[in-house]
């Protein structure tokens, strides 16, 4: 039997998709099976961060109305021989096209194929949120180093453990060493202090996210992207490894040493 | 002290990740606290609990609510007296 974890945020644009989509690939990587669910019903975006738009034929609410099976809608990733499958959400449809006790049924139908089922929820606290959450096991929710991401976190964080939600774990996304070292940005700790919630884990700002999903390829598939390298780590203390969290401080460049030597520096 | 040296080695105001760890600590106390009108209702009457073993109180007068301030957020409550007990006056 599987599990099903939801990746989270309330507020746009902190990473849920990229997060889904690297945490997917970096366990397929590591042998389990994963399917990944899309589950942001009229915003579909997985299936172009992961390179799979071309392949879609049926989608998520066809399942779920009996269009079709759910093996004709599982778009299997070649590259990744039997381990990694998607279903994409529906692109002409709205967030009610769904209920939460469909996606409770297909997410239990999931977990019987699937070592995991990790499921991509639409920003926001409405429907498609409790969609999304309505049959997961745990609940990874991502933020920013920033005020309004980090209150959003605050939110959805009391809304998962209102749905008694049994696992909730945080992941601090695009963090910037060198503004956390100025004093420019929260750290780690300030983040965890405010929202008390156990850390999964903690991912750099990295052009390469950029770069990979231009090219509908997941980072932890770059052997020296550091954003892929914390992805891979949040993927193996997922399935239970005990992985210490990665240094953030960057590696100085040999001019900027040299600055700090001669005192030109910061 | 702090502000001094800040001056002294040419920062003259915090860093800005300590004015949103603030403003966001602020921000929090309101947004948990508004989350849930059952959470405000459920510290009122253990108040009121409370305050009668002392006093004789109209507990249906009794108002409890969440109050930002500039700086900091506060818990207001208002509690209508109706008689205070003979008991606590001999202390």
């Amino acid at each position: 039997m599987g599990e099903v974890i939801v990746v989270t945020s309330g507020k746009g644009g902190v990473g849920k998709t990229t997060t889904a989509a690297n945490l997917g690939t970096a366990l397929a990587l590591n042998e389990h099976r994963v399917v990944l669910v899309d589950a942001d019903i009229g915003l579909r975006n997985l299936d172009v961060v992961m390179g799979l738009e071309n392949r879609i034929v049926y989608d998520l609410v066809d399942v779920t109305s009996g269009v079709c099976r759910l093996k004709q809608a599982l778009i299997r990733d070649k590259r990744f021989n039997e381990n990694l499958f998607l279903l994409p959400a529906a692109q002409t449809r709205d967030k009610t096209a769904v209920t939460p006790e469909q996606m409770k049924a297909l997410d239990e139908e999931l977990k019987l194929e699937f070592d995991y089922v990790i499921v991509d929820c639409p920003a926001g606290i409405e429907q498609g949120f409790r969609n999304a959450i309505a049959g997961a096991d745990r609940a990874i929710v991502v933020t920013t180093p920033e005020v309004s991401a980090v209150r959003d976190a605050d939110r959805i964080i009391g809304l998962l453990e209102a749905s008694e939600m049994a696992e909730v774990q945080l992941l601090i996304n695009r963090i910037r060493p060198n503004m956390v070292k100025r004093g420019d940005m929260m750290d780690i700790d300030d983040i965890i202090d405010i929202l008390a919630v156990d850390l999964i884990g903690v991912v750099p700002e990295d052009d390469r996210i950029v770069i990979a999903t231009n090219r509908g390829e997941p980072a932890v598939l770059d052997s020296t992207s550091r954003s892929g390298q914390a992805f891979r780590n949040v993927a193996c203390r997922i399935t239970g490894e005990q992985v210490p969290l990665m240094p953030l401080e960057i590696e100085e460049g040999f001019m900027a040493r040299m600055k700090h030597l001669l005192g030109f520096g910061r | 002290m702090l502000d001094i040296l800040g001056k002294v080695f040419g920062r003259d105001e915090l860093p800005s990740k300590d004015i949103a760890k603030e403003r966001l600590r602020l921000v929090l106390v309101h947004d948990r606290a508004t989350v849930s009108p059952q959470f405000l209702e459920l510290i009122k009457e253990e108040v009121i609990d409370v305050i009668t073993e002392y006093m004789e109180i109209d507990s249906n007068g009794v108002e409890v609510s969440i109050h930002s301030l500039e700086s900091s957020v506060a818990l207001v409550a208002s509690i209508p007296i109706k008689k205070m007990k003979r008991a606590i006056k001999a202390v």
